[in-house]
Protein backbone atom coordinates (compact mmCIF):
# COMPACT_ATOMS: atom_id res chain seq x y z
CA UNK A 1 0.00 0.00 0.00
CA UNK A 2 1.53 3.07 -0.83
CA UNK A 3 -0.33 5.52 0.96
CA UNK A 4 0.89 5.81 4.98
CA UNK A 5 -2.85 6.74 6.61
CA UNK A 6 -6.37 6.93 5.54
CA UNK A 7 -5.84 10.80 5.20
CA UNK A 8 -3.21 10.33 2.95
CA UNK A 9 -5.23 8.09 0.78
CA UNK A 10 -8.09 10.94 0.79
CA UNK A 11 -6.06 13.80 0.24
CA UNK A 12 -3.53 11.51 -2.30
CA UNK A 13 -1.12 15.44 -1.77
CA UNK A 14 -4.28 17.47 -3.42
CA UNK A 15 -4.74 15.99 -6.06
CA UNK A 16 -7.42 13.84 -4.37
CA UNK A 17 -9.98 15.97 -5.21
CA UNK A 18 -9.75 15.13 -8.98
CA UNK A 19 -9.20 11.67 -8.17
CA UNK A 20 -12.17 10.33 -6.16
CA UNK A 21 -14.49 12.48 -7.49
CA UNK A 22 -13.36 10.61 -10.60
CA UNK A 23 -13.82 7.05 -9.69
CA UNK A 24 -16.85 7.68 -7.79
CA UNK A 25 -18.59 8.85 -10.52
CA UNK A 26 -17.39 5.99 -12.53
CA UNK A 27 -18.51 3.77 -10.15
CA UNK A 28 -22.15 5.15 -10.36
CA UNK A 29 -22.17 5.03 -14.31
CA UNK A 30 -20.98 1.40 -14.13
CA UNK A 31 -23.34 0.36 -11.43
CA UNK A 32 -26.85 1.92 -13.33
CA UNK A 33 -25.12 0.30 -16.85
CA UNK A 34 -25.43 -2.84 -14.53
CA UNK A 35 -28.67 -2.50 -13.26
CA UNK A 36 -30.54 -0.66 -15.64
CA UNK A 37 -31.44 -3.82 -17.95
CA UNK A 38 -31.53 -6.07 -14.84
CA UNK A 39 -34.98 -3.77 -13.71
CA UNK A 40 -35.87 -3.52 -16.94
CA UNK A 41 -36.43 -7.68 -17.34
CA UNK A 42 -37.85 -7.81 -14.00
CA UNK A 43 -40.53 -5.17 -14.71
CA UNK A 44 -41.28 -6.65 -17.83
CA UNK A 45 -41.58 -10.02 -15.92
CA UNK A 46 -43.47 -8.83 -13.79
CA UNK A 47 -45.97 -6.81 -16.59
CA UNK A 48 -46.80 -10.14 -18.21
CA UNK A 49 -47.04 -12.42 -15.39
CA UNK A 50 -49.89 -10.29 -13.84
CA UNK A 51 -51.37 -9.92 -17.77
CA UNK A 52 -51.14 -13.60 -17.64
CA UNK A 53 -52.63 -14.14 -14.79
CA UNK A 54 -55.63 -11.56 -15.60
CA UNK A 55 -56.34 -13.71 -18.93
CA UNK A 56 -56.36 -17.00 -16.94
CA UNK A 57 -58.54 -16.17 -13.93
CA UNK A 58 -60.98 -13.95 -16.80
CA UNK A 59 -61.05 -17.32 -18.77
CA UNK A 60 -61.45 -19.50 -16.04
CA UNK A 61 -64.70 -17.37 -14.59
CA UNK A 62 -66.37 -17.34 -18.07
CA UNK A 63 -66.06 -20.97 -18.31
CA UNK A 64 -67.74 -21.15 -14.52
CA UNK A 65 -69.99 -18.37 -16.02
CA UNK A 66 -71.83 -20.74 -18.66
CA UNK A 67 -71.88 -24.06 -16.64
CA UNK B 1 -42.45 2.01 -74.23
CA UNK B 2 -39.07 0.65 -73.04
CA UNK B 3 -37.32 1.94 -69.93
CA UNK B 4 -35.17 4.79 -70.34
CA UNK B 5 -31.32 4.23 -70.35
CA UNK B 6 -30.30 5.15 -66.66
CA UNK B 7 -28.07 7.71 -68.15
CA UNK B 8 -31.27 9.42 -69.79
CA UNK B 9 -33.37 9.21 -66.54
CA UNK B 10 -30.66 10.90 -64.50
CA UNK B 11 -30.17 13.66 -66.73
CA UNK B 12 -34.25 13.76 -66.56
CA UNK B 13 -34.22 13.34 -63.02
CA UNK B 14 -31.84 16.38 -62.70
CA UNK B 15 -33.67 18.41 -64.95
CA UNK B 16 -36.82 18.04 -63.13
CA UNK B 17 -35.44 18.87 -59.36
CA UNK B 18 -33.35 21.76 -61.18
CA UNK B 19 -36.41 22.97 -62.89
CA UNK B 20 -38.58 22.36 -59.42
CA UNK B 21 -35.98 24.41 -57.63
CA UNK B 22 -35.66 27.75 -59.96
CA UNK B 23 -39.57 27.94 -60.01
CA UNK B 24 -39.27 29.42 -57.05
CA UNK B 25 -36.38 31.76 -57.06
CA UNK B 26 -37.42 32.89 -53.18
CA UNK B 27 -36.77 29.54 -51.53
CA UNK B 28 -33.28 29.08 -53.28
CA UNK B 29 -32.07 32.57 -52.05
CA UNK B 30 -33.20 31.30 -48.75
CA UNK B 31 -29.92 29.54 -47.62
CA UNK B 32 -27.89 32.44 -49.46
CA UNK B 33 -30.12 35.10 -47.20
CA UNK B 34 -29.12 32.92 -44.17
CA UNK B 35 -25.57 32.73 -45.15
CA UNK B 36 -25.56 36.72 -45.21
CA UNK B 37 -27.60 37.08 -41.97
CA UNK B 38 -25.34 34.46 -39.77
CA UNK B 39 -22.25 36.16 -41.47
CA UNK B 40 -23.56 39.60 -40.04
CA UNK B 41 -23.86 38.30 -36.46
CA UNK B 42 -20.47 37.50 -35.98
CA UNK B 43 -19.10 41.05 -35.97
CA UNK B 44 -22.11 42.32 -33.93
CA UNK B 45 -21.02 39.36 -31.62
CA UNK B 46 -17.30 39.75 -31.55
CA UNK B 47 -16.98 43.33 -32.45
CA UNK B 48 -15.58 44.93 -35.69
CA UNK B 49 -11.88 45.28 -35.62
CA UNK B 50 -11.03 44.54 -39.07
CA UNK B 51 -8.04 42.68 -37.84
CA UNK B 52 -10.07 40.44 -35.48
CA UNK B 53 -12.75 39.88 -38.04
CA UNK B 54 -9.75 38.65 -40.40
CA UNK B 55 -8.49 36.47 -38.23
CA UNK B 56 -11.86 34.35 -38.19
CA UNK B 57 -12.69 34.93 -41.41
CA UNK B 58 -12.05 32.06 -42.54
CA UNK B 59 -13.28 29.96 -40.08
CA UNK B 60 -16.68 31.92 -40.09
CA UNK B 61 -17.31 31.44 -43.78
CA UNK B 62 -17.02 28.20 -43.49
CA UNK B 63 -19.17 27.52 -40.35
CA UNK B 64 -21.84 29.35 -41.54
CA UNK B 65 -21.83 27.36 -45.51
CA UNK B 66 -21.74 24.20 -43.07
CA UNK B 67 -25.13 25.55 -41.27
CA UNK B 68 -26.80 26.52 -44.86
CA UNK B 69 -26.01 23.32 -45.96
CA UNK B 70 -27.86 21.70 -43.07
CA UNK B 71 -30.95 24.18 -43.07
CA UNK B 72 -31.28 23.14 -47.01
CA UNK B 73 -30.33 19.46 -46.68
CA UNK B 74 -33.66 18.35 -45.06
CA UNK B 75 -36.02 18.90 -47.90
CA UNK B 76 -33.76 17.11 -50.46
CA UNK B 77 -36.64 14.47 -50.44
CA UNK B 78 -39.53 15.30 -48.26
CA UNK B 79 -41.68 17.25 -50.76
CA UNK B 80 -41.38 13.89 -53.21
CA UNK B 81 -41.44 12.06 -50.06
CA UNK B 82 -44.61 13.29 -49.08
CA UNK B 83 -46.47 12.60 -52.75
CA UNK B 84 -45.85 9.54 -53.35
CA UNK B 85 -43.05 10.29 -56.25
CA UNK B 86 -40.04 9.09 -54.22
CA UNK B 87 -42.13 5.80 -53.91
CA UNK B 88 -42.29 5.30 -57.51
CA UNK B 89 -38.12 6.45 -57.50
CA UNK B 90 -37.66 3.59 -55.46
CA UNK B 91 -39.89 0.85 -57.76
CA UNK B 92 -37.84 2.03 -60.77
CA UNK B 93 -35.49 -0.20 -62.49
CA UNK B 94 -33.13 2.28 -62.68
CA UNK B 95 -30.35 1.86 -59.48
CA UNK B 96 -31.50 4.02 -57.38
CA UNK B 97 -27.81 5.16 -55.96
CA UNK B 98 -27.71 6.97 -59.66
CA UNK B 99 -31.06 8.25 -58.75
CA UNK B 100 -29.85 9.40 -55.40
CA UNK B 101 -27.18 11.06 -56.86
CA UNK B 102 -28.91 13.46 -59.59
CA UNK B 103 -31.30 14.79 -56.41
CA UNK B 104 -27.91 15.50 -54.74
CA UNK B 105 -26.48 17.40 -57.75
CA UNK B 106 -29.59 19.56 -58.28
CA UNK B 107 -29.28 20.05 -54.34
CA UNK B 108 -25.31 21.21 -54.77
CA UNK B 109 -26.45 23.24 -57.71
CA UNK B 110 -29.02 25.11 -56.19
CA UNK B 111 -27.08 25.54 -53.11
CA UNK B 112 -23.54 24.93 -52.52
CA UNK B 113 -22.59 26.32 -56.01
CA UNK B 114 -23.96 29.39 -54.98
CA UNK B 115 -22.87 30.16 -51.50
CA UNK B 116 -19.25 29.23 -53.26
CA UNK B 117 -20.17 31.85 -56.12
CA UNK B 118 -21.11 34.57 -53.56
CA UNK B 119 -19.14 33.89 -50.94
CA UNK B 120 -16.00 36.54 -51.52
CA UNK B 121 -18.73 39.48 -51.13
CA UNK B 122 -18.51 38.11 -47.59
CA UNK B 123 -15.37 37.81 -47.37
CA UNK B 124 -14.36 41.26 -48.08
CA UNK B 125 -16.65 41.98 -45.53
CA UNK B 126 -15.00 40.05 -42.98
CA UNK B 127 -11.76 41.02 -44.44
CA UNK B 128 -10.53 38.48 -45.59
CA UNK B 129 -7.66 38.88 -47.99
CA UNK B 130 -8.17 39.01 -51.18
CA UNK B 131 -5.09 37.12 -52.15
CA UNK B 132 -7.21 33.74 -50.61
CA UNK B 133 -11.12 34.89 -52.21
CA UNK B 134 -9.48 32.16 -55.24
CA UNK B 135 -8.76 29.63 -52.50
CA UNK B 136 -12.24 30.30 -50.65
CA UNK B 137 -13.80 29.45 -53.54
CA UNK B 138 -12.56 26.23 -54.66
CA UNK B 139 -12.75 24.94 -51.03
CA UNK B 140 -16.42 25.91 -50.78
CA UNK B 141 -17.23 24.30 -54.13
CA UNK B 142 -15.71 21.11 -53.58
CA UNK B 143 -16.31 20.84 -49.44
CA UNK B 144 -20.18 22.11 -50.33
CA UNK B 145 -20.36 19.04 -52.57
CA UNK B 146 -19.11 16.97 -50.01
CA UNK B 147 -21.81 18.00 -46.89
CA UNK B 148 -24.40 18.09 -50.00
CA UNK B 149 -23.90 14.02 -50.61
CA UNK B 150 -22.95 13.44 -46.19
CA UNK B 151 -26.62 15.80 -45.66
CA UNK B 152 -28.17 13.86 -48.70
CA UNK B 153 -27.37 10.20 -46.16
CA UNK B 154 -29.27 12.29 -42.87
CA UNK B 155 -32.57 13.43 -45.28
CA UNK B 156 -32.70 9.86 -46.63
CA UNK B 157 -33.27 8.26 -43.05
CA UNK B 158 -34.81 10.94 -41.57
CA UNK B 159 -37.57 11.75 -44.56
CA UNK B 160 -40.20 9.44 -43.13
CA UNK B 161 -40.26 10.78 -39.44
CA UNK B 162 -42.58 12.88 -38.36
CA UNK B 163 -40.22 15.25 -36.18
CA UNK B 164 -37.12 14.30 -38.03
CA UNK B 165 -36.12 18.59 -38.35
CA UNK B 166 -33.68 18.59 -35.63
CA UNK B 167 -32.69 14.89 -35.91
CA UNK B 168 -30.52 15.13 -39.03
CA UNK B 169 -28.27 18.10 -37.55
CA UNK B 170 -27.42 15.90 -34.62
CA UNK B 171 -27.17 12.76 -37.57
CA UNK B 172 -24.42 14.51 -39.49
CA UNK B 173 -22.86 17.33 -37.86
CA UNK B 174 -19.74 14.70 -37.07
CA UNK B 175 -19.57 13.81 -40.54
CA UNK B 176 -19.10 17.25 -41.56
CA UNK B 177 -16.36 17.98 -39.64
CA UNK B 178 -13.36 16.70 -41.13
CA UNK B 179 -14.57 18.92 -44.10
CA UNK B 180 -14.80 21.70 -42.10
CA UNK B 181 -11.10 21.00 -40.47
CA UNK B 182 -9.61 21.02 -43.79
CA UNK B 183 -11.79 23.57 -45.93
CA UNK B 184 -11.03 26.60 -43.06
CA UNK B 185 -7.25 24.53 -43.30
CA UNK B 186 -6.88 25.44 -47.02
CA UNK B 187 -8.61 28.83 -46.69
CA UNK B 188 -6.00 29.98 -43.65
CA UNK B 189 -2.79 28.60 -45.53
CA UNK B 190 -3.99 30.96 -48.42
CA UNK B 191 -4.05 33.87 -46.39
CA UNK B 192 -1.03 33.13 -44.65
CA UNK B 193 0.64 32.42 -48.26
CA UNK B 194 1.51 29.04 -47.46
CA UNK B 195 0.16 26.74 -50.21
CA UNK B 196 -3.36 25.60 -49.80
CA UNK B 197 -2.88 22.92 -52.81
CA UNK B 198 -2.66 19.46 -50.22
CA UNK B 199 -6.03 21.08 -48.21
CA UNK B 200 -7.86 21.58 -51.29
CA UNK B 201 -6.48 17.97 -52.25
CA UNK B 202 -7.28 16.18 -49.07
CA UNK B 203 -10.93 17.94 -49.56
CA UNK B 204 -10.91 16.34 -53.51
CA UNK B 205 -10.46 12.87 -51.98
CA UNK B 206 -13.03 13.23 -49.92
CA UNK B 207 -15.43 14.09 -52.35
CA UNK B 208 -13.94 11.17 -54.40
CA UNK B 209 -15.05 8.79 -51.20
CA UNK B 210 -18.39 10.54 -50.91
CA UNK B 211 -19.38 10.50 -54.63
CA UNK B 212 -18.09 6.28 -54.63
CA UNK B 213 -20.39 5.75 -50.95
CA UNK B 214 -22.84 7.89 -50.04
CA UNK B 215 -25.41 7.08 -52.79
CA UNK B 216 -25.47 3.31 -51.36
CA UNK B 217 -26.18 4.64 -47.74
CA UNK B 218 -29.11 7.61 -49.44
CA UNK B 219 -30.56 4.69 -51.16
CA UNK B 220 -30.27 2.22 -48.80
CA UNK B 221 -31.94 5.20 -45.84
CA UNK B 222 -34.89 5.79 -48.55
CA UNK B 223 -35.91 2.24 -48.93
CA UNK B 224 -35.29 2.04 -45.26
CA UNK B 225 -38.05 4.90 -45.11
CA UNK B 226 -40.40 3.71 -47.96
CA UNK B 227 -40.72 0.49 -46.61
CA UNK B 228 -41.71 2.03 -42.54
CA UNK C 1 -20.95 -25.27 -37.94
CA UNK C 2 -24.65 -24.03 -39.67
CA UNK C 3 -26.58 -25.47 -36.82
CA UNK C 4 -24.39 -22.98 -34.88
CA UNK C 5 -25.43 -19.72 -37.18
CA UNK C 6 -29.04 -21.33 -37.33
CA UNK C 7 -28.87 -21.46 -33.21
CA UNK C 8 -27.76 -17.85 -33.28
CA UNK C 9 -30.85 -16.50 -35.18
CA UNK C 10 -33.17 -18.60 -32.41
CA UNK C 11 -34.37 -16.05 -29.86
CA UNK C 12 -34.98 -18.67 -26.58
CA UNK C 13 -31.35 -20.47 -27.25
CA UNK C 14 -29.88 -17.30 -27.35
CA UNK C 15 -31.16 -16.12 -23.94
CA UNK C 16 -30.86 -18.84 -22.64
CA UNK C 17 -26.71 -18.85 -23.48
CA UNK C 18 -26.62 -15.09 -22.79
CA UNK C 19 -27.55 -16.33 -18.74
CA UNK C 20 -25.30 -18.55 -18.66
CA UNK C 21 -22.47 -16.55 -19.60
CA UNK C 22 -23.40 -13.88 -17.52
CA UNK C 23 -23.34 -16.49 -14.45
CA UNK C 24 -19.82 -16.61 -14.50
CA UNK C 25 -18.69 -13.35 -16.46
CA UNK C 26 -20.49 -10.86 -14.01
CA UNK C 27 -18.86 -12.14 -11.38
CA UNK C 28 -15.84 -11.87 -12.90
CA UNK C 29 -15.86 -8.72 -14.13
CA UNK C 30 -16.76 -7.14 -10.57
CA UNK C 31 -13.79 -8.96 -8.95
CA UNK C 32 -11.67 -7.66 -11.92
CA UNK C 33 -13.41 -3.77 -11.59
CA UNK C 34 -12.80 -3.85 -8.52
CA UNK C 35 -9.20 -5.66 -8.15
CA UNK C 36 -8.07 -3.20 -10.58
CA UNK C 37 -9.34 -0.01 -9.10
CA UNK C 38 -7.54 -1.06 -5.45
CA UNK C 39 -4.07 -2.03 -7.42
CA UNK C 40 -4.62 1.32 -9.31
CA UNK C 41 -5.24 3.72 -6.35
CA UNK C 42 -3.97 1.90 -4.08
CA UNK C 43 -0.71 -0.27 -4.55
CA UNK C 44 1.20 1.58 -7.32
CA UNK C 45 3.20 4.89 -6.85
CA UNK C 46 2.68 8.22 -8.01
CA UNK C 47 3.68 9.43 -11.51
CA UNK C 48 6.94 11.21 -11.50
CA UNK C 49 5.31 14.21 -13.40
CA UNK C 50 2.10 14.23 -12.61
CA UNK C 51 1.73 12.81 -9.05
CA UNK C 52 -1.27 10.93 -7.92
CA UNK C 53 -3.93 12.35 -10.70
CA UNK C 54 -2.38 10.09 -13.17
CA UNK C 55 -4.50 7.36 -11.50
CA UNK C 56 -7.60 8.57 -13.50
CA UNK C 57 -5.55 6.62 -16.43
CA UNK C 58 -7.34 3.28 -14.60
CA UNK C 59 -10.74 4.00 -15.66
CA UNK C 60 -9.89 7.10 -18.29
CA UNK C 61 -8.18 4.97 -20.97
CA UNK C 62 -10.21 1.67 -20.57
CA UNK C 63 -13.51 3.18 -21.19
CA UNK C 64 -11.72 5.26 -24.13
CA UNK C 65 -10.88 1.96 -25.51
CA UNK C 66 -13.89 -0.09 -25.12
CA UNK C 67 -16.08 2.78 -26.04
CA UNK C 68 -14.50 2.79 -29.45
CA UNK C 69 -14.71 -1.12 -29.76
CA UNK C 70 -17.89 -1.14 -28.49
CA UNK C 71 -19.11 1.34 -31.52
CA UNK C 72 -16.92 -1.08 -34.03
CA UNK C 73 -19.03 -4.17 -32.34
CA UNK C 74 -22.61 -1.71 -32.68
CA UNK C 75 -21.49 -1.13 -36.73
CA UNK C 76 -20.48 -4.72 -37.61
CA UNK C 77 -23.99 -6.05 -35.58
CA UNK C 78 -26.11 -3.13 -37.67
CA UNK C 79 -24.00 -4.77 -40.72
CA UNK C 80 -24.52 -8.38 -40.42
CA UNK C 81 -28.57 -7.73 -39.32
CA UNK C 82 -28.56 -5.75 -42.92
CA UNK C 83 -26.89 -8.23 -45.16
CA UNK C 84 -27.60 -10.98 -43.44
CA UNK C 85 -30.98 -9.97 -42.21
CA UNK C 86 -30.13 -11.36 -38.98
CA UNK C 87 -32.84 -10.51 -36.78
CA UNK C 88 -30.56 -11.14 -34.29
CA UNK C 89 -27.91 -9.31 -35.20
CA UNK C 90 -30.23 -6.30 -35.04
CA UNK C 91 -30.87 -6.92 -30.90
CA UNK C 92 -27.04 -6.99 -30.38
CA UNK C 93 -26.77 -3.67 -32.14
CA UNK C 94 -29.38 -1.66 -29.88
CA UNK C 95 -27.92 -3.14 -27.18
CA UNK C 96 -24.92 -2.38 -27.67
CA UNK C 97 -25.39 1.97 -28.28
CA UNK C 98 -26.99 3.04 -24.90
CA UNK C 99 -23.76 0.80 -23.14
CA UNK C 100 -20.96 2.62 -25.41
CA UNK C 101 -22.46 6.20 -24.73
CA UNK C 102 -22.10 5.47 -21.29
CA UNK C 103 -18.58 4.73 -21.40
CA UNK C 104 -17.71 7.28 -23.62
CA UNK C 105 -19.35 9.88 -21.13
CA UNK C 106 -17.04 8.06 -19.03
CA UNK C 107 -14.12 8.65 -21.00
CA UNK C 108 -15.23 12.34 -21.67
CA UNK C 109 -15.80 13.00 -17.82
CA UNK C 110 -12.76 11.29 -16.29
CA UNK C 111 -10.65 13.42 -19.21
CA UNK C 112 -12.21 16.41 -18.24
CA UNK C 113 -11.36 15.99 -14.46
CA UNK C 114 -7.74 14.86 -15.48
CA UNK C 115 -6.97 17.37 -17.12
CA UNK C 116 -7.55 20.39 -14.74
CA UNK C 117 -4.49 19.05 -12.31
CA UNK C 118 -2.01 18.47 -15.63
CA UNK C 119 -3.32 20.93 -17.70
CA UNK C 120 -4.91 23.58 -15.39
CA UNK C 121 -8.08 24.16 -17.43
CA UNK C 122 -11.13 21.76 -17.23
CA UNK C 123 -11.43 21.34 -20.65
CA UNK C 124 -8.72 21.32 -23.33
CA UNK C 125 -9.47 20.93 -27.16
CA UNK C 126 -7.15 18.37 -27.57
CA UNK C 127 -7.34 15.46 -30.58
CA UNK C 128 -8.20 12.59 -28.36
CA UNK C 129 -10.98 14.67 -25.95
CA UNK C 130 -12.35 16.09 -29.45
CA UNK C 131 -12.30 13.08 -30.66
CA UNK C 132 -14.15 11.14 -27.97
CA UNK C 133 -16.67 14.22 -27.83
CA UNK C 134 -17.83 13.05 -31.37
CA UNK C 135 -17.90 9.85 -30.99
CA UNK C 136 -20.04 10.51 -27.56
CA UNK C 137 -22.27 12.84 -30.77
CA UNK C 138 -22.28 9.51 -32.94
CA UNK C 139 -23.61 7.18 -30.32
CA UNK C 140 -26.54 9.66 -29.02
CA UNK C 141 -27.39 10.17 -32.67
CA UNK C 142 -27.81 6.37 -33.49
CA UNK C 143 -29.88 6.15 -30.12
CA UNK C 144 -31.84 9.50 -31.15
CA UNK C 145 -32.69 7.91 -34.85
CA UNK C 146 -33.98 4.38 -33.12
CA UNK C 147 -36.75 6.29 -30.55
CA UNK C 148 -38.08 8.48 -33.66
CA UNK C 149 -38.59 5.45 -35.65
CA UNK C 150 -42.33 4.12 -34.89
CA UNK C 151 -41.87 0.87 -36.87
CA UNK C 152 -39.14 -1.05 -34.73
CA UNK C 153 -38.06 -3.00 -37.63
CA UNK C 154 -37.08 -0.03 -39.64
CA UNK C 155 -35.55 1.94 -36.93
CA UNK C 156 -33.11 -1.06 -36.71
CA UNK C 157 -32.19 -0.99 -40.11
CA UNK C 158 -31.82 2.94 -40.29
CA UNK C 159 -29.39 2.69 -37.51
CA UNK C 160 -27.81 -0.37 -38.79
CA UNK C 161 -26.71 2.66 -41.81
CA UNK C 162 -25.92 4.84 -39.71
CA UNK C 163 -23.82 2.81 -37.61
CA UNK C 164 -22.17 1.82 -40.71
CA UNK C 165 -21.45 5.91 -42.19
CA UNK C 166 -20.45 6.54 -38.67
CA UNK C 167 -17.92 3.44 -38.86
CA UNK C 168 -16.67 4.50 -41.84
CA UNK C 169 -16.20 8.24 -40.73
CA UNK C 170 -14.28 7.58 -37.21
CA UNK C 171 -10.57 7.34 -38.90
CA UNK C 172 -11.24 9.78 -40.89
CA UNK C 173 -12.81 11.91 -38.36
CA UNK C 174 -10.41 10.95 -35.89
CA UNK C 175 -7.25 11.73 -38.61
CA UNK C 176 -8.95 15.22 -38.88
CA UNK C 177 -9.10 16.02 -35.63
CA UNK C 178 -5.42 15.33 -34.86
CA UNK C 179 -3.80 16.97 -37.43
CA UNK C 180 -6.34 20.03 -36.76
CA UNK C 181 -5.07 19.74 -33.09
CA UNK C 182 -1.38 19.55 -34.02
CA UNK C 183 -1.63 22.46 -36.38
CA UNK C 184 -3.00 24.35 -33.37
CA UNK C 185 -1.10 23.28 -30.81
CA UNK C 186 -0.16 25.95 -28.37
CA UNK C 187 3.32 25.06 -27.17
CA UNK C 188 3.07 25.66 -24.35
CA UNK C 189 0.49 22.87 -23.71
CA UNK C 190 1.76 19.50 -24.70
CA UNK C 191 0.33 16.27 -24.26
CA UNK C 192 2.98 14.19 -22.66
CA UNK C 193 2.56 10.93 -24.57
CA UNK C 194 3.29 7.98 -22.14
CA UNK C 195 6.90 7.36 -23.86
CA UNK C 196 7.78 4.60 -21.85
CA UNK C 197 5.26 3.37 -19.31
CA UNK C 198 6.63 1.57 -16.00
CA UNK C 199 5.24 -2.05 -15.74
CA UNK C 200 4.24 -1.59 -12.39
CA UNK C 201 1.92 0.98 -13.93
CA UNK C 202 1.02 -1.59 -16.88
CA UNK C 203 -0.46 -4.17 -15.79
CA UNK C 204 -3.29 -2.77 -13.39
CA UNK C 205 -4.39 -0.54 -16.64
CA UNK C 206 -4.10 -3.63 -18.73
CA UNK C 207 -6.45 -5.79 -16.41
CA UNK C 208 -8.74 -2.58 -16.22
CA UNK C 209 -8.70 -2.84 -20.06
CA UNK C 210 -9.94 -6.17 -19.75
CA UNK C 211 -12.23 -5.74 -16.76
CA UNK C 212 -14.06 -2.54 -19.18
CA UNK C 213 -14.09 -5.12 -22.02
CA UNK C 214 -15.83 -8.06 -20.07
CA UNK C 215 -17.84 -4.84 -18.33
CA UNK C 216 -19.22 -4.39 -22.06
CA UNK C 217 -20.25 -8.01 -22.81
CA UNK C 218 -21.70 -8.17 -19.93
CA UNK C 219 -23.81 -5.09 -19.92
CA UNK C 220 -24.59 -6.18 -23.89
CA UNK C 221 -26.02 -9.39 -22.72
CA UNK C 222 -27.85 -8.44 -20.26
CA UNK C 223 -29.68 -5.44 -22.28
CA UNK C 224 -29.63 -8.10 -25.21
CA UNK C 225 -31.34 -10.59 -22.66
CA UNK C 226 -33.92 -7.76 -22.05
CA UNK C 227 -34.71 -6.76 -25.50
CA UNK C 228 -35.84 -10.43 -26.08
CA UNK C 229 -37.96 -10.80 -23.98
CA UNK C 230 -39.64 -7.33 -24.99
CA UNK C 231 -39.78 -8.34 -29.16
CA UNK C 232 -40.88 -12.13 -28.52
CA UNK C 233 -43.38 -11.63 -25.22
CA UNK C 234 -46.22 -12.71 -27.07
CA UNK C 235 -44.57 -16.46 -27.62
CA UNK C 236 -44.66 -19.45 -25.79
CA UNK C 237 -41.17 -19.31 -24.20
CA UNK C 238 -41.65 -16.17 -22.63
CA UNK C 239 -44.55 -16.61 -21.27
CA UNK C 240 -42.89 -19.55 -19.46
CA UNK C 241 -40.23 -17.31 -18.42
CA UNK C 242 -42.72 -14.87 -17.25
CA UNK C 243 -44.70 -17.59 -15.45
CA UNK C 244 -41.64 -19.09 -13.69
CA UNK C 245 -39.70 -15.96 -12.72
CA UNK C 246 -42.83 -12.80 -12.69
CA UNK C 247 -43.33 -12.01 -9.23
CA UNK C 248 -46.62 -13.26 -7.98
Amino acid sequence: MYFDSFQALLTMNGHGIYVWPAYLITIVVIIAVLVAPVRRRNRLLEQLAAELRRTESAAVSGVRGQQ
Amino acid sequence: MSAPHTGQFCALLLRRQLLLAMRRPIEMGNPLLFFTMVIVLFPLGLGPAPDKLAIFAPGVLWITALLSNLLTSDAVFRSDFDDGSLEQLVLAPQPLFLSALAYILAHWLTTGLLLALVSPIFALMLNLPVSALGTLIVSLLLGTAVLSLLGGIGAALTVGLKRGGVLISLLILPLYLPVLIFGTAAVQAAVTGAPSGPYLAILGAMLSLAIALAPLAIAAGLRISIDA
Amino acid sequence: MWTFFHKLGSPPWLYAIAGAILRWLVPITLVALVGGMVWGLLLTSPDFRQGNSYRIIYIHVPAAVVALAGYYVMAIAGAISLIWRMKMADVVMKAAAPVGAALTFIALLTGAIWGKPTWGTWWVWDARITSMLILLFLYLGVVALYEAFDNKEAAGKACAVLSLVGMVNIPIIYKSVDWWYSLHQPASIKFSGESTIDPSMLYPLLLMIAAFYALFTCCLLMNMRAELLQRESRTQWVKKIAVKEGRG
